[in-house]
Parts: structure tokens; C-alpha cells; sequence
């Protein structure tokens, strides 16, 4: 088995441990960093989106994952700001104003640096300007907004709406998700996506940056 | 008149099935060795890091109307509306877990110990839903009257945030019951500060005025159903 596909299967099997001395290898070895990045410890973590979606792991296992990725990232992020290398994009995620609910949040979150995006994670009850501010001044091109109350869901239109009002909305793009939150929902308040589940949210993502 | 209640960590550990639940994994489920260690160790952080503390205050009818209607910005009709006025008791909590297993929870984020953290997070969100419960069984307990007295009544708790409680309810339950004493604030967002808190009314009565149908405006958006469950457990016990 090469160097990549033991990075791989280490990440798959959430060992860090495995992932950060194996990447170390891999750099040795004279791999580019952009490589071992995106064959191993993004292809690895596309494998575990995939199960997940499928139900054939649990939320824990993807998080050990994340860990075993993030382990890996710490070796090659060095060369790759060196190489100056960019994130396929930026997106601000955020639970909305009144809700402390983030497990979802956090799994989007994970999910989407697995896949290669830069994440500003605002944590919970983040108030509409901030999404709207943070997505500005960070020049990220999705606002993702998470809620498990119905009490809370009417933030995420005030957000919505803010975009609009300070003309953002041809390139910040908005997507909601949460246990009460629906397609019909999102398109009610005019955000651009809804992702019914984490992984969801991830491929909608990508289709919002790539559209 | 409040009153301040302790719990031990070991009265409001909240049981395997729960925390997996939380965490999407359902009853049943055969999970890894890895999670199963994970789980031993979240629990371990709880035993080390939780501080389980409450409150209640009883409350009539008339202060416990305006606390409910707050500023204004419940739903036309809710449970807890309809609820109450039948209520023979009623009492404001407010229970915690403290501040320091939420800082423990934000510190294995921020060291990207995301699978320990999360766990952690679970845990402790159904112990401090197990810390309400407990509470809510020692205030039933405490009422007066025997077995056969208390037959066919029940105490049920409901929060604002909920079943059409506007949240911002919190603001007139923080100033009645001030559980600033026991370490617990509220933010502007009406969020309570340790973020493991959970706070509500308890509302004792004859066992049939807490069943409702689900057919609220906002039923239809609710994606847990809960109150079906709880419905359901009332005829159980």
C-alpha cells in the first residue's frame, strides 16, 4: 500500500496518531503537499462523508476522523501557506440568535473543512449582522445558518433579508438547515439552499461556490 | 419563596441510550469499542466537571400569567396556555450544570478533539435535562397528601422556547426567580449563561391537563414531537 493510501485508511480508521506520522512520511518521501492534501486527507474524508450519508457510521466516527484529518493538516499547513495554496472557499457557519443548539452546526462545519473549504464558525445565538459582517469582512461566499427551534428559525430570514439590503446577495449566498427548518422554509425566506442533513449541506455548498 | 436544591453527579448521570441518541445514533445500535471509550471518558469528564444545581419558586396563577405572557410574542395559542390556568400548583426552576463543564466542552474544540468534545456536549445536554427531571420529581414528591390523594395527577415542566413559549419569557422567570444566586445569567439573547442550563415552569395538576393534541399552528414545523412521549409517560408511572 503507498504512502497516500495508508494516510487514507489511517483517517478512514479516525487514528491520528497513524495520520500525523504517516503525512510526516509522505513529505519525506518528497510527496507535494497539495497532493497528500487532497488524495489523501480530503479523498479520506469524502470516503467518510459518503458512509455517513449512507448510515453506515456514526457522528462520533466522523468526528474521529476530523481529528485524524486536522492531525494531518497541522504537518502540511506550513507548506501549504508556504506554496500558497487557497481553500476552495470560505463559508461562515453560525447557530441563529436564540438557539444554543451546535451539533449539527459543528458536524457541517467538520464536513466542509473535510472537503477542502475554509470555515469561520461563529458558535450559537449569532446575531444577523454578525453573519452578515463576518461573511464581509472574511470575503466568504456562504453564509450557512443552523436552528433547532422553531422559536429561532425567524432569524435566519432577518439574515436573509440583510444580505439583500446591503446588495451582498450576488456573491454571499445563504443556506439554513436544522431538525425544524424545510426546502419550503428555506424558500419562503428566499435563502439560496437548504441542507437536510450534514452531508447534504456539504454538496449543496459546493453547488452554491461552483454555480 | 425560592429554594436552592443540589444534585450529585452520580443522581443526574444520564444513561447510555440518551447520549448516543443525542449524537444520532439509535437505540439499539451496535457501535464501536472506540465509542463506547469515548463515551466512558465523556462521562468521566461530566463526573469531574459538573457542579448540578437548582432552583424553584412557587408562583400563583396571576404572576405566572404575566411571566408567560412576557413581551408579548407567543404564539396565539400554545400548550402551556391553554395548560396552566387548570394547574393546582405552579413553580418556576431553573437548573445548571455549571460553568465549568462548558468550558471544558469549548476547550476540546478548540484542540480539535472534536469526537471527546461532542460527546461531552451530549452528555451534558441530557444531564441537564436529567438535573430538570430529578427536580421535577422531588417538587411532585413534595407535595402534600397521600398515595391515594395524589393518584391520577401529575407534575409536568415546559420551557420557554418551546411549544410556542416565545424565549423571551426568560426574561420575566429570571426576574421572579433570580437564579443569579446559583450562578446562572441571561444574555440579551435570552440565552442562559452556563450554556448547560435548562429553565421552565412546573406545572401539578390532575394528570389530564397536560395531554394535547398536536395540532398547534407550529406542530407542523416541530420536527421531535416530544410532548407525544411525555404524554404517553404520564400513563406509565
Amino acid at each position: 500500500m503507498s504512502v497516500l493510501a495508508e494516510i487514507k485508511d489511517g483517517l478512514v480508521c479516525g487514528d491520528d496518531e497513524r495520520v500525523s506520522e504517516l503525512t510526516q512520511q509522505a513529505i519525506e518521501q518528497g510527496l507535494s503537499p497539495q497532493e497528500i492534501l487532497s488524495e489523501s486527507l480530503i479523498g479520506g474524508m469524502t470516503i467518510v462523508g459518503e458512509r455517513f450519508k449512507e448510515h453506515e457510521i456514526f457522528l462520533p466516527d466522523v468526528l474521529l476522523a476530523a481529528k485524524a484529518m486536522h492531525a494531518g493538516m497541522e504537518v502540511l499547513r506550513p507548506l501549504l501557506i508556504d506554496a500558497g495554496i487557497p481553500s476552495i472557499g470560505k463559508v461562515v457557519l453560525g447557530s441563529v440568535q436564540g438557539d444554543l443548539h451546535d451539533i449539527g452546526k459543528n458536524l457541517v462545519g467538520i464536513l466542509l473543512k473535510g472537503a477542502g473549504f475554509e470555515v469561520i464558525d461563529l458558535g450559537n445565538d449569532v446575531a444577523p449582522q454578525s453573519f452578515v459582517d463576518a461573511a464581509k469582512e472574511r470575503g466568504a461566499s456562504v453564509i450557512g445558518m443552523s436552528a433547532l427551534l422553531t422559536t429561532t428559525m425567524p432569524t435566519m430570514a432577518k439574515v436573509v433579508d440583510l444580505v439583500k439590503e446591503r446588495k451582498l446577495d450576488s456573491r454571499i449566498k445563504t443556506i439554513v438547515g436544522g431538525a425544524p427548518v424545510s426546502e419550503m422554509f428555506a424558500r419562503e425566506i428566499g435563502a439560496d439552499a437548504y441542507g437536510f442533513d450534514a452531508a447534504n449541506a456539504v454538496d449543496r455548498v459546493k453547488s452554491l461556490t461552483t454555480a | 419563596m425560592t429554594e436552592v436544591l443540589t444534585f450529585s453527579t452520580g443522581e443526574v448521570e444520564p444513561d447510555r441510550d440518551s447520549v448516543l441518541q443525542n449524537q444520532g445514533i439509535p437505540e439499539g445500535a451496535t457501535v464501536t469499542d472506540e465509542i463506547e471509550r469515548l463515551l466512558k471518558s465523556a462521562i468521566g469528564a461530566f463526573h469531574e466537571h459538573g457542579k448540578p444545581v437548582g432552583m424553584t419558586g412557587e408562583i400563583s396563577h396571576v404572576d405566572f400569567g404575566a411571566v408567560y405572557q412576557g413581551e408579548g410574542r407567543n404564539e396565539d395559542k400554545t400548550p402551556v396556555g391553554d395548560i396552566f390556568r387548570r394547574a393546582e400548583r405552579l413553580a418556576l426552576f431553573v437548573v445548571t450544570l455549571g460553568e465549568r463543564i462548558c468550558a471544558r466542552i469549548d476547550e476540546l474544540f478548540r484542540s480539535s478533539d472534536y469526537a471527546l468534545a461532542c460527546m461531552l456536549d451530549s452528555v451534558a445536554s441530557a444531564a441537564a435535562d436529567k438535573t430538570a427531571e430529578v427536580l421535577q420529581e422531588r417538587y411532585a414528591d413534595s407535595r402534600s397528601g397521600s398515595k391515594t390523594e395524589n393518584e391520577g395527577r401529575a407534575v409536568l415542566r415546559y420551557s420557554p422556547g418551546y411549544c410556542g413559549w416565545h424565549i423571551s419569557g426568560q426574561r420575566g422567570l429570571f426576574e421572579f426567580l433570580h437564579p443569579e444566586e446559583i450562578g446562572v445569567s441571561l444574555k440579551e439573547s435570552f440565552l442562559m449563561q452556563p450554556l448547560k442550563s435548562v429553565s421552565g415552569v412546573l406545572i401539578a395538576g390532575a394528570r389530564e391537563i397536560h395531554e394535547f393534541e398536536d395540532s398547534y399552528s407550529f406542530c407542523a414545523e416541530c420536527a421531535t414531537r416530544g410532548c407525544r412521549e411525555r404524554i404517553r409517560a404520564l400513563y406509565r408511572e
